[in-house]
C-alpha cells in the first residue's frame, strides 16, 4: 500500500497521508484504534533500543529467557501434535521429541520462577505497575495449569495416578462437573488449545505493560528523598510550583 | 477547566508503592538480539538434558493386567463395586449421591453442583459388562437372579461374599473363596474376574456408550477403587501422604512448583479429614490472592526493601547515585548531568518535585 | 551402518536412565525427590549468581 520514496527508501509520507490520519475520520473505531494504540505505545517504547542504566543485572534475562523457553515448548507440542498423541509411546524420535518438551517444560518453570524472586524483591508493582505483577501471577497460574493437563495427557500409568488422585481436589470444589481429568479428550483439548491461547495472551499483555510503564526504577538512593517534597502540596492538590 | 481543577493530584509518596521516574542516563540494549541468544541457549540447554537424561513412559495399568496381577485384590473391589461401598460406588457428587460431598463452614460446592458424571457402579461395571457376554447361559442366569431378587436379599449375599473374599485365593486360574451362602454372587463375581482377565472388560468399558471413546473416566475409576495401582504408586513415592503430588516416576524432577500446595496435605486436620481437598484448596486460594495483590497489602510489598536484595541487584546505580552525595553532603543528587528525579504518579507528564 | 543406529538410538533413548527407583530427602515432615531437590537448590544458586555475577554491557554500540 505505502509507496516508497526512492530519494529517502521511506514510505512516501504523501501516500501515507492518503491512507490514514485526516481529521475528519478520526470519529471512525480504526482510527480511534490506532491513535490510542500509538499513543500509548509509540514504536520507539513498543521496540527501544535503549534502557536505563540501572538495567545492568543477570536477572534482568530471566523474563526473555521463559519466554524463549515458552516458545520451545510451543514448538515441541506442535510437533508431538502433528504425529498425534500415540506417535511418542511407540518410536523413539517421538520419545526424544517429548524429552524435548518436558525439560522445555521443566526450563520455563525455572526461568519464571527465578523471573518471579526477582521481580518480587525489586518490587517492581511500584509506579503504577500493578497490573504487570498481577498478569505475571496469573500466568504462572495458568502455566501451572497448562502443566497439569499436559501430565494428564501422557497416557501411560503417571497420568492415570495423577487423574485418579487430582479428581478428589477438583471434585471438592465443584469444578469436577465440568473439568473432568480422567476424560482424556477433554484434557488434551484444553492442553493443546484453551490453555495455550490462554498463557499466549496473558504473557503478551505482561510484555506490552512492561513496555509501557518501563523497567521498575530502583528504591530511592541514600539522601533522596522524593516523599517529603511531594507532601508538601497546597490542601487541594493543587500543582507545587517549579 | 480551572487551573486548580486541571492541576493533576499529587499523592504522597509511597516508597513501597511508588516509583521515581528515572530522568538519568540510558545505554544501548539490543532486546531483539538478547531474544535471540536466549533461544539458542534455551535450545541447546533443553536439546542437552534431553539427550542426556530422556523423559520417563512408564506403561499404563489396564483392568486385564491388574487382574492378572493381583487377582484377589481384582475380586474384591469387584465385589466392592457390585454393592457400592467401593471409593467410586459411595462418593457421592459428580458421580452419584451415595456419599456426602466435601465441605468447609458453609461452602459445598460439588454438593450444589450436583451429579454430572453419573456411575452406577453395580450396573456400569460388573451387570453391565456381563450382559455383554454372549452365549454364556449361567452368567446370564446369575445376573437375572441377582437383578429380580429384593434388595434385603442382594444386601444380604452382598455382605455375605465381601466377607468371604477377604480370604480368597486364587489358584489353577479359579479363584476361591470358603463355601457359603451368596446365592449367584459367586458366579458373578467369577465371571467378571474371567472378563477382566481376558481383556474384555477394558473394552467393555470404555465402549459403553460409542466406539471411539476418548473418555476414560469408568475404567479409571473401577482401577483407582483397588489397592493394585495405589501400590505401585507408593512404591514411586507418588502418594499424597509422600509429597507425591510433587514427584515424577523414576529418578526425575516432577513438579517442584506444587511444593506449596501438597504441604498442606500433610499437616492436621487437612492430613486426615474428609474435607481435607476443600480445606486445602481455599487456603490455597487465599494464598494465591495474597501473592496476586501483594502490591496492594502493606507489609507484604514492604518485604523487598526490608530484605535489601535490590541494594546488590542495583549496587552499580547506588554506587554512582551515592558517591558524589556522600563525599559532599547537603549537595543536591548530581551525576552526570543528570537532573532531581521525578515522582512517577502514572500520568504522561509527571509532576516536578 | 551398525554404529550409526547405536549412535542415533542412544541419542533418542537417553544416556542416563533415571527410571530407577528414587532416593528422597527426609527433612522432619519434608519428603523431597533428589531430582526435585536439586532443581530447586539449583534455582536458588542461579537467583544468586544473577544477582551477583557483574552484568558488563559495552558502551556505545555493539552488545
Amino acid at each position: 500500500m505505502t509507496i516508497v520514496d526512492p530519494k529517502t527508501e521511506r514510505p512516501d509520507q504523501a501516500e501515507l497521508d492518503k491512507a490514514a490520519g485526516r481529521p475528519e475520520d478520526a470519529d471512525q473505531w480504526t482510527a480511534k484504534i490506532r491513535t490510542t494504540a500509538i499513543d500509548a505505545l509509540p514504536p520507539q517504547k513498543l521496540l527501544p533500543d535503549r534502557q536505563p542504566a540501572y538495567v545492568a543485572s543477570w536477572i534482568y534475562v530471566f523474563g526473555v529467557v521463559t519466554i524463549a523457553a515458552l516458545l520451545v515448548v510451543i514448538g515441541t507440542g506442535c510437533i508431538l501434535a502433528i504425529f498425534g498423541p500415540n506417535w511418542w509411546h511407540v518410536s523413539s524420535t517421538g520419545l526424544f521429541v517429548n524429552s524435548l518438551h518436558l525439560w522445555s517444560v521443566e526450563t520455563f518453570m525455572f526461568a519464571m520462577v527465578v523471573h518471579l524472586w526477582g521481580k518480587f524483591f525489586m518490587a517492581a508493582w511500584r509506579g503504577k505497575r500493578k497490573a504487570t505483577w498481577i498478569t505475571g501471577v496469573v500466568s504462572f497460574l495458568v502455566s501451572v495449569g497448562a502443566a497439569f493437563t499436559g501430565y494428564l495427557s501422557q497416557q501411560n500409568f503417571d497420568s492415570q495416578w495423577i487423574s485418579t488422585q487430582a479428581k478428589d481436589g477438583i471434585n471438592s470444589t465443584g469444578a469436577g462437573a465440568v473439568f473432568n481429568v480422567t476424560n482424556f479428550g477433554q484434557m488434551i483439548m484444553w492442553h493443546i488449545v484453551l490453555l495455550p491461547l490462554c498463557i499466549v495472551a496473558i504473557v503478551a499483555v505482561h510484555v506490552l505493560m512492561v513496555r509501557l510503564r518501563g523497567v521498575v526504577t530502583p528504591f530511592p538512593a541514600k539522601g533522596e528523598t522524593p516523599g517529603a517534597d511531594v507532601a508538601a502540596t497546597a490542601a487541594d492538590g493543587a500543582e507545587v510550583p517549579a | 477547566m480551572s487551573p486548580a481543577a486541571s492541576a493533576k493530584k499529587v499523592r504522597t509518596f509511597k516508597v513501597d508503592r511508588d516509583a521515581v521516574t528515572w530522568r538519568g542516563r540510558y545505554e544501548p540494549y539490543d532486546l531483539a538480539k538478547e531474544f535471540l541468544i536466549a533461544l539458542v541457549v534455551v535450545c541447546i540447554l533443553v536439546a542437552g538434558l534431553a539427550v542426556v537424561f530422556g523423559s520417563p513412559d512408564d506403561a499404563p495399568v489396564t483392568i486385564k493386567s491388574w487382574s492378572n496381577a493381583n487377582t484377589v485384590d481384582f475380586a474384591q473391589t469387584a465385589m466392592t463395586e457390585l454393592d457400592g461401598t467401593s471409593g467410586t460406588g459411595s462418593y457421592g457428587p459428580p458421580y452419584n449421591l451415595n456419599g456426602t460431598a466435601q465441605s468447609v463452614g458453609p461452602l459445598a460446592p460439588a454438593k450444589w453442583l450436583g451429579v454430572h458424571h453419573p456411575i452406577d457402579t453395580a450396573q456400569d461395571y460388573v451387570l453391565g459388562p456381563l450382559a455383554t457376554l454372549p452365549d454364556d447361559p449361567q452368567v446370564q442366569g446369575a445376573i437375572h437372579e441377582y437383578t429380580s431378587a429384593s434388595s434385603g436379599q442382594q444386601a444380604a449375599w452382598d455382605a455375605a461374599y465381601e466377607k468371604a473374599v477377604a480370604n480368597a485365593t486364587f489358584a489353577d486360574g479359579k479363584l476361591v473363596v470358603p463355601a457359603g451362602d451368596y446365592g449367584p454372587v459367586g458366579a458373578l463375581i467369577a465371571a467378571e474376574t474371567s472378563m477382566a482377565r481376558s481383556g474384555a472388560l477394558d473394552g467393555a468399558l470404555l465402549s459403553s456408550r460409542q466406539f471411539y471413546g476418548t473418555d476414560y473416566t469408568k475404567p479409571l475409576l473401577f482401577i483407582a477403587d483397588g489397592q493394585y495401582l495405589a501400590t505401585l504408586a507408593d512404591n514411586q513415592h507418588l502418594s499424597g501422604d509422600q509429597w507425591g503430588m510433587m514427584n515424577e516416576t523414576g529418578q526425575y524432577p516432577g513438579q517442584a512448583w506444587l511444593w506449596l500446595y501438597t504441604l498442606w496435605y500433610q499437616v492436621p486436620p487437612m492430613n486426615n479429614s474428609p474435607n481435607g481437598d476443600l480445606q486445602v484448596f481455599v487456603i490455597m486460594i487465599v494464598l494465591t490472592a495474597l501473592l496476586a495483590l501483594v502490591p496492594f497489602i502493606p507489609g507484604l510489598r514492604s518485604i523487598p526493601r526490608w530484605t535489601r536484595i535490590y541494594r546488590v541487584i542495583w549496587r552499580n546505580h547506588y554506587r554512582e547515585v551515592e558517591a558524589p552525595r556522600m563525599a559532599t553532603p547537603g549537595s543536591p543528587p548530581e551525576q552526570s548531568g543528570s537532573p532531581p528525579p521525578v515522582v512517577d504518579d502514572g500520568t504522561r507528564t509527571p509532576v516536578p518535585v | 551402518m551398525q554404529s550409526v543406529v547405536l549412535v542415533v538410538g542412544t541419542i533418542f533413548g537417553s544416556l542416563i536412565d533415571l527410571n530407577k527407583p528414587g532416593n528422597y530427602v527426609h527433612w522432619g515432615f519434608i519428603q523431597l525427590s533428589y531430582g526435585n531437590l536439586t532443581v530447586i537448590v539449583l534455582m536458588v544458586v542461579v537467583f544468586l549468581a544473577a544477582i551477583l555475577i557483574p552484568y558488563r554491557s559495552h558502551k556505545g554500540g555493539e552488545r
